[in-house]
């Protein structure tokens, strides 16, 4: 396997050289939301709690670093750390009052997405960081202010933001935090008679988690170069982030990855073939239809299922 | 409305995350009638919650059946995939500009002693109620009624004693989503809608049924009475825009505080 | 003798339902303390109590010398105390290993310590040739030796159990008879909510009768069987012999 691994790294890394620009950015759309997807995974996936409010915090980040960068001075390659910051300190918020008040499943859900939604309304009627009409971001192009005329830059950041979530993931699920989250969230109560210090747990896999989605924002407000409320803080962001590692496999560490390969380029191709007239809702039809497909038939996931399906052959 | 989401969720500890949406398809569904039949919407709601209800079934047998024993994650993305398809069907049905239904009440006004009554909503009102009164007494009275009210105090009791808990199901999840389409009807002619709107109306629902205890009825109803008032108070107060901060607020406060409700059972 | 745990007064009540009432208990740290008592007496409710998940209108509860009252139950886990579940309560998706794994993490935070701790487990309870199975895939009176193993990996002086052999066959009774007293040889004290009379009188040092939340006899199993009140409790369900243990 690690080898496998290994090779397809070495095949991203030397991609943009061969790569037209609408394809670097159809790969730096995969990278970023494989990001989000891996930086949800820890406490989507690993610890079983569903947050649908995660915009919330790509929200933060994004509209953080960029006011920051335009009133302030700051270079982003700071900022990402306050937005991360900021994010985090909303997602310790949200973790306590969920965990502490004792919200579990669809409760927690629900308080997550209130959260975000009220985190949009207040966005939308700010009149300071654009309101409605949304925040822009004059293109410099300079790198100091995380701005690149080179399209393949973004997809190296990309690929990096990723693979730090990865290893990050990868690193909580050698130890014993992620071995405790993963018992989180096949029975709490029972944790809680074997010493686990579940609300601890839960609080620490909560801002891990909001603290790369916050840096995640960053990126998007840098390469996107404007901010929406509805975009940056709504629902179908949200939808995005969470559906890739569910359908790639929630709790592992390849799953938010594999998800993103298989529904970005789908996205991309739903976007740009059914994108004009008024279609433009179809994509996140599928989207449902896919949720609803892996709950019935794959419930953890396509990695899980492609990992048996290889390791079947072998004779053990 | 909530009505209908706090039967199912009582006799089947599901939650219908989907439950918003499919009162917008009740809504556009009436405007079809309306506009397509010349059906009014106050008679023609029988027929939008007829539809649900089938849908209801639909959804119910074919997808929400399997997963009745899952853990809790399943069913909320389940619902939230059927929610996702909802919308975004409606949306490419419809568009997504908001409408609204005609109806000849609407123009139409009295005094009711020293308050200045709209008919269409007075007439919303009574026909709600009604419906209300009617499920209640359907739950009190019939046999199926009673079975449902027994499948939600403890399912695997009613299994023992060989009532037909799928059917039960089946049907419970019909008739909340036909009333949630009987209450998209209703109040067609008197709120705009949208196929986005479907995520407010199923806060509202929460909110209310939260408020008033999953899986009581008495308590859909005052809750539903409690946050409307809260609601109107709110818009009063607040620009229009920030309306919906209140009901988001109103939702985080009740989530803390009354996860349990006033009148019901606390969710497993 | 040197006292594990010290309670006393205990009382906690439902709405209307005084569910304990004023109970008192001690234990030494190598005694076995069987806890019986008709359905409803308010024995499960007792180990909540004891074990940090509820918490009690009245009382004082003293583990190892110091009040372990308030204290949530991963803590009071921490300190030695440690209860199964009536209703096993495996993790489902897991391996018994990482499901024993848990336990012991929390004694040995290092992720290999813990696994072997685990293992040496496993084998304590006669697991061993199920340790890669998923936990769903375990007959009933493995899943209570899985539970059991998990509690016990995370080296309790005191060990809850509750109703771990209803639902086993004779055979799987007295296996996990053998298996309470090794554990108990060990240095582990036990309190043990049974039904199960047989099993309850051979493995106590002492017993505890409850009824309607109240402590109404405590002695020797000989002394207890034969008790009037016990008797009297238990109308109906007359297990008046001790069998020779």
């Amino acid at each position: 396997m690690r080898w496998l691994l290994a090779a397809a790294l070495a095949v991203l890394l030397a991609l943009p050289l061969v790569l037209s620009s609408y394809a670097v950015t159809v790969f730096i759309f995969i990278f970023f939301y494989a990001f989000l997807g891996q930086a949800w995974n820890i406490v989507g996936g690993y610890a079983g709690q569903l947050s649908a409010g995660h915009a919330a915090f790509v929200g933060i980040g994004a509209y953080a670093s960029a006011v920051l960068s335009a009133q302030a001075g700051l270079t982003p390659w700071i900022g990402m750390l306050v937005g991360g910051a900021l994010s985090a300190a909303l997602g310790t918020l949200v973790g306590y009052l969920g965990f502490r008040f004792g919200l579990r499943g669809f409760y927690f859900v629900l308080l997550t997405v209130a959260f975000a939604e009220v985190c949009r309304i207040v966005a939308l009627n700010t009149d300071a960081v654009g309101g409605a009409l949304g925040y822009y971001i004059t293109f410099t192009g300079n790198p100091r202010q995380f701005q690149f005329q080179d399209n393949r830059v973004y997809y190296y950041i990309a690929l990096g933001l990723m693979l730090v979530a990865t290893a990050v993931v990868a690193a909580i699920e050698r130890r014993r935090f992620g071995a405790y989250l993963i018992a989180i969230r096949e029975d709490e109560s029972a944790c809680e008679a074997l010493g686990v210090n579940t609300f601890r747990y839960k609080m620490l896999a909560m801002v891990v988690s909001s603290f790369l989605t916050g840096v995640g924002g960053t990126f998007y407000a840098f390469y996107l170069f404007s901010l929406q409320p509805n975009s940056v803080f709504g629902i179908p962001l949200s939808v995005e982030i969470i559906i890739r590692p569910i359908v790639g496999g929630a709790g592992t560490v390849l799953g938010p990855i594999l998800g993103s390969f298989i529904l970005s380029p789908l996205a991309e191709a739903a976007r740009v073939y059914l994108g004009q007239g008024g279609w433009s809702g179809a994509h996140l039809i599928a989207y449902g239809v896919l949720l609803i497909a892996v709950v019935l038939f794959l419930p953890q996931g396509a990695y899980p299922a492609l990992r048996r399906l290889w390791l079947r052959p072998t004779p053990r | 409305m909530a009505v209908g989401l706090t039967l199912i969720f009582g006799v089947m500890r599901v939650v219908n995350f989907a439950h918003g949406d499919m009162m917008v398809w009740g809504m556009y569904l009436a405007w079809l009638l309306a506009t397509r039949a010349g059906v009014d919407p106050y008679v023609g709601f029988a027929a939008c919650a007829a539809v649900l209800f089938v849908l209801g079934l639909i959804v119910q047998r074919l997808l929400v059946d399997r997963i009745v024993d899952a853990p809790h994650e399943m069913q909320i993305l389940l619902m939230l995939g059927v929610a996702l398809v909802l919308e975004n069907a409606a949306l490419v049905a419809f568009g997504p500009d908001p409408q609204r239904v005609r109806s000849p009440l609407r123009a139409a006004t009295l005094w009711l002693g020293p308050l200045f009554v709209d008919v269409a909503r007075l007439v919303t009102f009574a026909l709600a109620m009604a419906l209300t009164v009617a499920l209640y007494l359907f739950l009190q009275r019939t046999d199926l009624g009673r079975t449902m009210r027994a499948a939600a105090d403890n399912a695997y009791g009613a299994l023992v004693i060989g009532a037909d808990v799928r059917r039960v199901y089946a049907a419970a999840f019909g008739i909340g989503a036909a009333c949630v389409g009987a209450a998209g009807a209703l109040v067609s002619p008197i709120l705009p809608f949208q196929p986005a709107g479907g995520l407010s109306l199923s806060v509202a629902s929460f909110n209310i049924v939260i408020i008033g205890g999953m899986g009581s009825l008495p308590g859909a109803f005052l809750g539903g009475l409690l946050v409307s008032v809260a609601e109107s108070l709110g818009a009063v107060f607040l620009s229009p825009s920030m309306k919906e901060l209140v009901s988001f607020s109103l939702l985080i406060v009740i989530l803390l505080f009354r996860p349990a409700g006033l009148f019901g059972r606390a969710a497993t | 003798m040197p006292v594990l745990l010290e309670v006393s007064g205990l009382s906690r009540r439902f709405g209307g339902l005084q569910a304990v009432h004023d109970l008192s208990l001690s234990m030494g740290p190598d005694e076995v303390l069987g806890l019986i008592g008709p359905n409803g007496a308010g024995k499960t409710t007792a180990f909540n109590l004891l074990s940090g998940f509820l918490a009690p209108d009245t009382g004082a509860i003293r583990f190892d010398g110091r009040s372990i009252v308030g204290l949530p139950p991963h803590a009071i886990c921490r300190l030695g105390l440690c209860r199964t579940f009536q209703i096993v309560r495996p993790f489902p998706r897991l391996s018994v290993l990482d499901n024993v794994r848990v336990g012991a993490l929390s004694r040995r935070p290092r992720m290999a310590e813990a696994r072997e701790r685990a293992r040496a487990v496993i084998e304590q309870v006669g697991l061993g040739a199920k340790i890669d199975q998923p936990a769903t895939g375990l007959t009933l009176a493995e899943r209570k030796r899985l539970e059991l193993a998990r509690a016990l990996a995370t080296e309790p002086r005191l060990l809850l159990l509750d109703e771990v052999m209803a639902g086993l066959n004779p055979a799987e009774i007295e296996a996990m008879v053998a298996l309470v007293r090794g554990i108990n040889a060990t240095g582990v004290a036990i309190l043990l909510i049974e039904h199960n009379m047989r099993a309850v009188m051979s493995l106590s040092h002492r017993i505890a009768v409850l009824n309607f939340g109240e402590k109404i006899v405590e002695g020797e199993p000989a002394v207890v069987a034969n008790h009037p009140r016990v008797i009297e409790a238990y109308l109906g369900e007359e297990y008046v012999h001790a069998p020779s243990g």
